[in-house]
């Protein structure tokens, strides 16, 4: 449990003002100038040392991503990119930042930003997201108007600009290289890589694309100390996380809490607990619906982090849970993510743009029960003929849900086979 | 200079080279669809994939960079299975159209899935299907076949320079089409026919007529423009079906325009199969004696200088060569080759040849373009120039129209005025010129064919000299020919003699009644009205112009007809081989001379074709250098004097109606209600 005084996010609903005077006074923008004196290297050692792992869904260490990109120029500027797509069903922790503490994310993009000398952040936000991106471009225009950002960023003479780029509507474009193809004014379609961004990204020119939350986190981190921050949450997996609940619970959330907690002490504590008691949980899904989902007895004690639900043969994602009580239809479920995903598909690459539609299709069929036991074994195929031969991870995020049902819901899925069948049988 | 290793085998190769080309290199076949050397990388179809060893999943061969001691195995069950997954999910929306399917016997999906697939597909939903879409008279889509490997896309923007095919949608309802469903633009729109490795895009005027196994083919040249693309010519029976490019690095490369692949079907129609002979006023059927004696009787005691000879644009080199010699017995020293009355100088090789030669482009760093559309005039040239457009650092200057070119270029001026001016050095354009290393001028025949073109002539030389274009290395001087047939003449000689008469003096004669008989080879780019006085032989493979006013119709052979030789404006001298035989009586163009030489002026000293060729060889030694190019000695050319303030513009008018062949083409002729009318689709269009 998330000690008050540990907490980032202190205006995570809103109740106080989003804008700069709030803003202040939750403290940001304190001693923004003393850190940039210590230079970049010192910014980037501090998150690393700080183990804050990726908050968009890969989960790759930030710090490590940040010393990427190029210490000195070779005539090419380099630039932050701001992943506000928030596309991962489930998710809307990135929503809550930017509306409620903007200058959480202006200033990691400053501090993010210089430390990677790059001259601008762009802040890629989702075109839904009209008052969220009001709120930010506001709270962008007052620190420009304070002289924290712009042509001399909290007076340390470092050009620092930001900037909001609206998108229009596509979850592929919250996969970073189709972001920066977006950006660019081309169709949101992923690049291969490599190259990678870091050497060839917007532009042509050095990039790295960071989830909202890892940059929003990054003045506590240096505020308060790598060593704090790395002292929540188990090794590896360090920090404070904002986790997403919804479905099946009496009071479905956003809370920032500390990561490794367990999943049922999270839904206990914040969100009233299941609909209907924990043992009417069904399943839950731990970090959107792009990871595998998981049936209640591992829920019973799996903690949420990056390294416990890899073992689980999850993943942590975006932490955004879905939890479904025993009402619920998983068939029925994994099949609306599998349309979802057939939606979203470029359709770049062979696999995604007709694997998609053939998973989907299949899946309709199961939640009837119209097939045979031995399609599951093929949908199962399927899905793994998809994994890993993409070009990005749609692909993946495709298949593993319906892999998950499988795993751990195939007797339902049989179930709804035999009772199609003995229907048929009934009204012959 | 990486090396890794494929299937066990080391392979050492370039920096820069893929994972794809280096199992190239090692002799491993990796299947692919998207992937094409002369486009960008898509990495889409990931038919490439293959195991590359540490690395979590299979990685995409065709993107992947080539580096050291990877160590990479295409012959795996794991690549096997992802070869077979990836094949699966193309078929399972490709419909099963195989047997109405044009590609079909030379589809890389039907190759690709014997060698690669599984050999029975699981997928028991319903398949997608997608609107036709409309993109032309030449470019037959069905695209519910498409398999969006993009290849049409990448071609259209980068080698063609239109960005007008693209993808709409996204997933399963991405299409392919024309955005506005209007025919593709470009002159090189045929290429995507190739490109396609499905029946997605298909040719059109050849779709239903034949399969692939069918055709027998024969590698030739093509002569609708002076580029000399190298092509294959498939013909079934007797019927010249389908033109296809054949590679060649320095001229075509793997592409060929669209009225060289097209206008075959003018092969067949129009055509003049039979001698003909003017009694009354009429022409009347004739066999070839009759149709000689009608030539003699006329000619007989007729002086040589009453006697002219005009070569057309596709007159090949052999009966250009038996012509000369015919004229010289006959004492007529009024022959020429230049239709269009281009102020050639036929005395200085290099004056009239592409020096730089097509290929040399890519070395070039600034280009002067004068009085021509390379667009149109030569699009395989004007491909070449974007394809160095790219590279960067290559400035143009476009002296003549405001042309609708591939690449961006400054325009410098209208006409001669502009041309001066860069030579004095007056103009901003002549500092481009200078600085570069191989600077490059183009002069096109809208420069030369006017009363002052012997004076441009000697101004772009005087801009080659003056500003380094002519080296020990590089020749910078080019003039783009429109006519297959020019270079040849002029390497012959084909232009007046002492005394003799141009084209114009030709015309002019026959008007005045002091020419009475004219020879036409293939030539029907004149106002023949003007010849109505004379007595008019007309040699040729088409009732064109020509024919108008012909007193005696010979019936000759067109380019597929005859094993002929045609130098191209590079003077590369390339040899067509015959495909079918000419229809009717009509015959090969020089045996047709040499037998007229039995009655008329004194037989001609060849019996084949090898003694002919022998012959010309001995006058002009580089004819014996097939495909080659033998450089030309540079010299003094044009002649200094006034210019005139007319702007220059392309001698062509209607690209796709430029010889008689094209003329009779009723694909060529969609081409042109194509261009004139913005054809709607009926999909779109409700």
């Amino acid at each position: 449990m998330l000690a008050d005084q540990d907490r980032i996010f202190t205006n995570l609903y809103g109740v106080h003002s989003p804008f700069l005077d709030g803003a202040k006074a939750r403290g940001d923008w304190d001693g923004t100038a003393g850190f940039m004196a210590n230079g970049a290297d010192w910014i980037v050692t501090q998150v690393k040392e700080s183990g804050l792992r990726g908050r968009g869904g890969a989960g790759f260490p930030t710090g490590l991503k940040m010393s990427f990109m190029p210490k000195e120029s070779d005539g090419r500027p380099s630039y932050l990119v701001v992943n506000a797509d928030e596309g991962e069903p489930g998710t809307c922790k990135d929503r809550e930042i930017m509306r409620h503490d903007p200058h959480k994310l202006v200033e990691g993009c400053l501090l993010a930003g210089f430390a990677m000398r790059a001259v601008a952040a762009y802040i890629y936000i989702r075109g839904e997201f009209y008052r969220e991106a009001e709120n930010l471009q506001r709270a962008i225009d007052e620190a420009y108007e304070a002289g924290l950002i712009g042509e001399n960023a909290c007076g340390t003479g470092y050009r620092f600009d930001v900037y909001v780029h609206r998108g229009m509507g596509a979850y592929i474009c919250g996969e970073e290289t189709a972001l920066i193809e977006s950006l660019e004014g081309k169709k949101g379609q992923p690049r291969l890589k490599p190259p990678f961004p870091a050497n060839m990204g917007v532009w042509g020119c050095p990039t790295t694309v960071s989830n909202v939350e890892s940059i929003a986190v990054i003045p506590a981190i240096l505020r308060r100390g790598a060593t704090w921050f790395c002292g929540i949450g188990r090794p590896n997996n360090a920090g404070t996380k904002l986790f997403c609940i919804s479905g099946h619970v009496n009071k479905p959330c956003t809370v920032e809490e500390a990561m490794s907690i367990p999943l049922r002490e999270l839904i206990e504590k914040h969100c009233g607990g299941v609909r209907g008691g924990w043992d009417n949980l069904l399943a839950v899904i731990p970090g959107g619906s792009s990871v595998p989902v998981l049936p209640k007895h591992i829920c019973d004690d799996v903690l949420m982090d990056f390294d416990a639900l890899k073992a689980v043969q999850s993943g942590l994602g975006t932490a955004a849970v879905i939890v479904m009580d025993k009402s619920t239809d998983i068939v029925k479920a994994i099949a609306r993510l599998s349309k979802f995903y057939m939606h979203e598909s470029c359709g770049q690459c062979t696999p995604c743009r007709e694997g998609t539609g053939w998973m989907w299709r299949v899946m309709e069929r199961l939640v009837r029960g119209e097939a045979e036991v031995a399609e599951i074994d093929l949908l199962h195929e399927v899905t793994k003929q998809v994994e890993g031969h993409t070009i990005c991870a749609l692909g993946d995020a495709a298949a593993w849900p319906i892999q998950g049902l499988i795993r751990h819901f195939r007797p339902e899925v049989e179930a709804r086979i035999a009772a199609y069948k003995n229907a048929q049988v009934q009204a012959a | 200079m990486p090396t890794l290793t494929i299937d066990g085998k080391e392979v050492t190769v370039a920096p820069g080279t893929t994972v794809l080309q280096a199992c190239e290199v090692a002799g491993v076949e990796v299947p692919r669809f998207c992937y094409h050397e002369r486009l960008s990388i898509a990495g889409n179809c990931r038919m490439c994939l293959v195991e590359q060893e540490k690395a979590p999943k299979p990685i995409a061969s065709c993107a992947m960079p080539a580096a050291d001691n990877m160590v990479i195995h295409t012959n795996t069950p794991q690549v096997k299975k992802a070869r077979e997954g990836v094949m699966e999910f193309l078929l399972i929306n490709h419909p099963l159209d195989c047997p109405i399917c044009d590609q079909g016997g030379e589809c890389d999906l039907q190759d690709q899935s014997i060698a690669y697939g599984k050999g029975a597909s699981r997928f028991h939903e319903n398949k997608r299907a997608v609107k036709e879409k409309y993109m032309g008279p030449l470019i037959k889509t069905v695209m519910t076949r498409c398999i969006h490997c993009t290849r049409c896309i990448r071609f259209a923007e980068e080698v063609a320079g239109v960005e007008e095919i693209g993808a709409i949608g996204r997933g399963e309802h991405m299409e392919i089409t024309t955005y506005l469903e209007q025919a593709v633009t470009s002159e090189l729109s045929g290429n995507v026919i190739d490109l396609c490795p499905v029946g997605a895009l298909t040719s059109k005027p050849y779709a239903f007529t034949a399969r692939s196994w069918e055709l027998e083919k024969v590698e030739s040249v093509d002569v609708h423009d002076a580029v000399g693309s190298n092509i294959r010519v498939d013909f079934r029976g007797k019927e010249v079906m389908r033109v296809l490019p054949r590679l060649n690095e320095d001229i075509n490369q793997e592409w060929i325009s669209d009225k060289t692949r097209f206008a075959h079907d003018g092969l067949k129609r129009r055509r003049l199969d039979r001698p003909y002979v003017r009694r009354d006023g009429r022409l009347e059927e004739a066999s070839w004696a009759e149709a000689f004696a009608a030539i003699a009787a006329r000619m007989a005691g007729l002086d040589g200088s009453r006697v002219a000879a005009i070569a057309g644009d596709l007159a090949d080199l052999e009966a250009m060569a038996a012509l000369k010699d015919l004229m010289a017995n006959l004492g007529s020293p009024n022959i020429d080759c230049r239709q269009d009355g281009a102020r050639l100088d036929a005395s200085v090789r290099a004056s009239y040849l592409f020096n730089s030669t097509i290929a040399g482009i890519d070395r070039a760093d600034a280009l002067l373009i004068v009085g021509s559309n390379p667009r149109l005039e030569a699009p395989i040239v004007n491909a070449r120039i974007r394809q160095r457009w790219l590279a960067g650092g290559f400035r143009i200057g476009v002296i003549g129209e405001r042309l609708e070119l591939t690449y961006d270029y400054d325009y410098l001026g209208a006409g001669p005025g502009t041309l001066a001016e860069v030579a004095s050095g007056g103009h901003s354009f002549a500092d481009v010129l200078r600085e570069a290393k191989n600077p490059m001028i183009i002069v096109g025949q809208g420069a030369l064919a006017r009363a002052d073109g012997a004076a441009v002539l000697d101004l772009a030389r005087r801009i080659a000299d003056g500003y380094g274009m002519i080296g020990e290395d590089w020749n910078g001087f080019n003039v783009l020919h429109t006519a297959a047939a020019r270079v040849g003449g002029l390497d012959l000689g084909f232009v007046p003699g002492q005394g003799g008469r141009d084209v114009e003096g030709i015309l002019a004669g026959a008007e005045s009644g002091a020419v009475e008989v004219v020879y036409l080879l293939h030539a029907d780019e004149l106002d023949t009205a003007r010849l109505a006085n004379a007595f008019v032989i007309y040699q040729g493979s088409h009732g064109d112009a020509g024919v108008k006013h012909a007193d005696v119709i010979l019936p000759a052979a067109a380019y597929t007809e005859k094993n002929a030789t045609w130098i191209n404006t590079e003077g590369r001298v390339q040899l067509g081989l015959r495909a079918v035989f000419p229809p009717g009586d009509a015959r090969e163009d020089w045996t047709i001379i040499r037998a007229l030489s039995e009655t008329v002026g004194g037989k001609l000293p060849y019996d084949n074709l090898a003694q002919l060729r022998r012959r010309i060889a001995q006058a002009l030694p580089h004819a014996a250098a097939v495909d080659e190019v033998v450089p030309a000695a540079w010299g003094v050319f044009g002649a200094a004097g006034q210019t005139g303030d007319q702007p220059f513009a392309s001698t062509i008018k209607q690209h796709y109606l430029t010889n008689p062949i094209c003329r009779a083409s009723i694909t060529m002729a969609e081409c042109v209600a194509a261009q004139e009318t913005v054809q709607e689709g009926t999909g779109t269009h409700g």
